[in-house]
């Protein structure tokens, strides 16, 4: 056993606190992809974190940095406020889709149309978590949720917000993206856009966003296989997966 | 003799600027809205030359929330607005005074509710006093009555906000806002922002830091609240702050803070040309109220409080509760923006005597 290599464990920047996360639940992947990237850039000495409303409003107790909980959605505003008094500082909030694409768009967009140098983990799972399942404004069309059970009607509650996006459209210099979690490849694709979000920040080149489409098998009454097929299938068929604006040199099939 | 006054003439908006800056502020972050605009172009024109920054937020809601940023970094920093935009930025009050952030938050009052118009008014006292925010939170709040007043409580105002790690509320109007007065600045110290341990800046060697607005579990909530109480307390226990006037052999006393203060000194000192035994309470701290200087002038013979207000009746629910029922009091106030007259005054002052 003494001579065994180790070849995978817990990110530096992670602590031992087990995740509070439900069973498939895509946060856990996350948060270790924002880890081993914090890990790499070897940043974990200089990050500062902002936490917001929802199911990873605890993940102050997870990343091995410093850490400011934000109120719900106000995380891109409290990233500005820190990271204009500490700039050399990496600063990134972690925020879900009801925190940003809800209660948040103004910050978020301000932030996005300052191009501030913050770095922006945007997890996106289609539902409000932490408060049992209600539509969210990314809620795909049909898809039934505690506010509206009968599905999401467009004629009552319009169409789902594609965030990445609309925050391209506002800060075409910045790094925008959209990955997902769903299978091996994409984690991989998506930990590499995570960087990326990261060292555009580093580089004091502008914004960066990272929009991760996410599972929620608890609220989408799914088994966490059968949530990776959802995303597979439904969420990336409405919220496509690239860097916006799309490059067209850049595009392949 | 030389005169060692340092005069400046400005308005009380400026005059709130330049003691933010003369105390150390190093970033302001704030939303136009009127009557608070000197201030706010104050701090653009004055602020980065000085070494600060100046960023003008979407609303009030991101400024305070950029505030709050700033502040868990240890920083000096400031933000103002008035009635409608304090209503959205309470939101951040509480959560600066949940995770017991230093910062000073000013409110230039006009005349509501709703949009209301930009006529000076003190309708936002219990605003500031009583929150805004939810759950149970104080701020210090301060209630200056001139320019001097405003440079000096808001230098002050710094000073506090970092010994008890709370916001502080500077409750100014549109009077005194827009009122240009020589403003004296000797003797008030150029100051820089103190070291603080608690401050996040990336935890480079040393153990994480972790700024929080709520709490891992119910008992520590519990705990939590009982540290704050404990400190709201202490504030109340040492910053109480007040000014009286003919106070003495007084009978009967005006009770009035800020821009009403200074209008119902000259009826007050008429009706004492007069031979009348009237006194000036002016409380300057709002919360704490001055309850034990009020106390101590119902318990010396002041049989009469009559509160001046210009809002519907507000700081008089503070006045029945200092005077403990020990004191006839009555109010006289009018909300929406009118502006009281000396002479109003004084009739009222009349009438309280007869009555």
């Amino acid at each position: 056993m003494q001579d065994m290599e180790i070849v995978y464990q817990k990110p530096d920047a992670m602590t031992d606190i087990p995740f509070p996360y439900c069973p498939g639940c895509s946060h856990g992947t996350i948060h270790r992809l924002v880890a081993e990237v914090m890990d790499e850039l070897d940043i974990t000495r200089r990050a500062i974190g902002v936490t917001s409303a929802g199911c990873s409003v605890r993940n102050w107790r997870q990343f091995d940095c410093d850490m400011v909980m934000a109120l719900h959605g106000r995380g891109p505003a409290v990233a500005t406020g820190i990271k204009r008094a500490r700039p050399e500082a990496v600063v990134f909030t972690y925020q879900g889709d009801g925190d940003m694409a809800a209660i948040g768009t103004g910050e978020i967009v301000h932030a996005a149309g300052r191009c501030e140098r913050i770095t922006v983990v945007y997890v996106n799972n289609g539902v409000f978590g932490a408060t049992g399942g209600q539509q969210a404004p990314t809620t795909l069309i049909g898809q039934a949720t505690t506010s509206y059970p009968a599905g999401r009607d467009p004629k009552e509650s319009g169409h789902p917000l594609r965030m990445a996006e609309m925050l391209s459209v506002i800060a075409p210099e910045s790094f925008i993206a959209r990955v997902s979690v769903h299978d091996g490849p994409h984690i991989l694709k998506a930990k590499k856009a995570i960087r990326k979000a990261f060292a555009v920040q580093m580089e004091n080149r502008g914004f960066g966003m990272v929009e991760i489409l996410a599972a929620c098998p608890t609220n989408w009454r799914l088994d966490p296989l059968r949530s990776m097929e959802k995303i597979k299938s439904d969420m990336m068929a409405y919220y496509p997966l690239g860097e916006f604006p799309v490059r067209r040199k850049e595009t392949r099939s | 003799m030389t005169d060692m006054r340092d005069l400046t003439l400005m308005r009380g908006n400026e005059a709130v600027g330049a003691g933010a800056i003369r105390a150390g502020c190093q970033f302001f972050f704030g939303y136009p809205i009127t009557p608070q605009n000197e201030l706010f172009e104050y701090m653009a024109l004055h602020l980065p030359p000085s070494g600060g920054t100046f960023l003008q937020s979407e609303s009030e809601l991101a400024g305070i929330n950029m505030l709050f940023g700033a502040a868990a970094t240890g920083a000096r920093c400031m933000t103002s607005s008035s009635g409608p935009g304090f209503t959205l930025l309470s939101e951040g009050l509480t959560s600066l005074a949940a995770a017991q952030l230093p910062a000073v938050v000013v409110c230039v009052s006009r005349a509501g509710p709703g949009l209301g118009r930009i006529a000076s008014s003190q309708a936002d006292y219990r605003l500031a006093t009583r929150g805004g925010g939810h759950g149970d939170y104080r701020c210090l709040v301060f209630g200056p009555a001139g320019a001097q007043e405003l440079f000096e409580l808001t230098h002050l105002a710094f000073e506090l906000a970092d010994q008890y790690r709370n916001p502080v509320i500077i409750l100014s109007d549109a009077i005194l806002g827009q009122m240009m007065e020589p403003v004296d600045s000797a003797g008030v110290p150029q100051q820089t922002a103190p070291e603080k341990a608690w401050a996040v800046r990336g935890k480079g060697d040393q153990p994480r830091k972790v700024i929080k607005v709520a709490p891992h579990t119910d008992e520590e909530l519990i705990a939590w609240n009982r540290e704050l109480k404990a400190k709201y307390e202490r504030m109340e226990e040492q910053e109480q702050r007040h000014e009286a006037v003919f106070a003495d052999d007084a009978r009967l006393a005006v009770v009035a803070f800020g821009s009403s203060a200074r209008i119902a000194l000259d009826a007050v000192q008429r009706a004492r040309q007069e031979g009348m035994p009237v006194g000036l309470f002016r409380p300057i701290s709002l919360y704490p109220y001055p309850e034990k200087a009020l106390g101590d002038l119902v318990r010396s013979g002041v049989r009469r409080l009559l509160v001046v207000e210009a809002n519907n009746g507000q700081m008089v629910e503070d006045v029945r509760l200092a005077a403990c029922g020990k004191a006839e009091i009555r109010h006289y106030g009018i909300g929406g923006g009118h502006i009281f007259s000396p002479d109003e005054i004084y009739s009222e002052i009349l009438r309280s005597c007869r009555a």
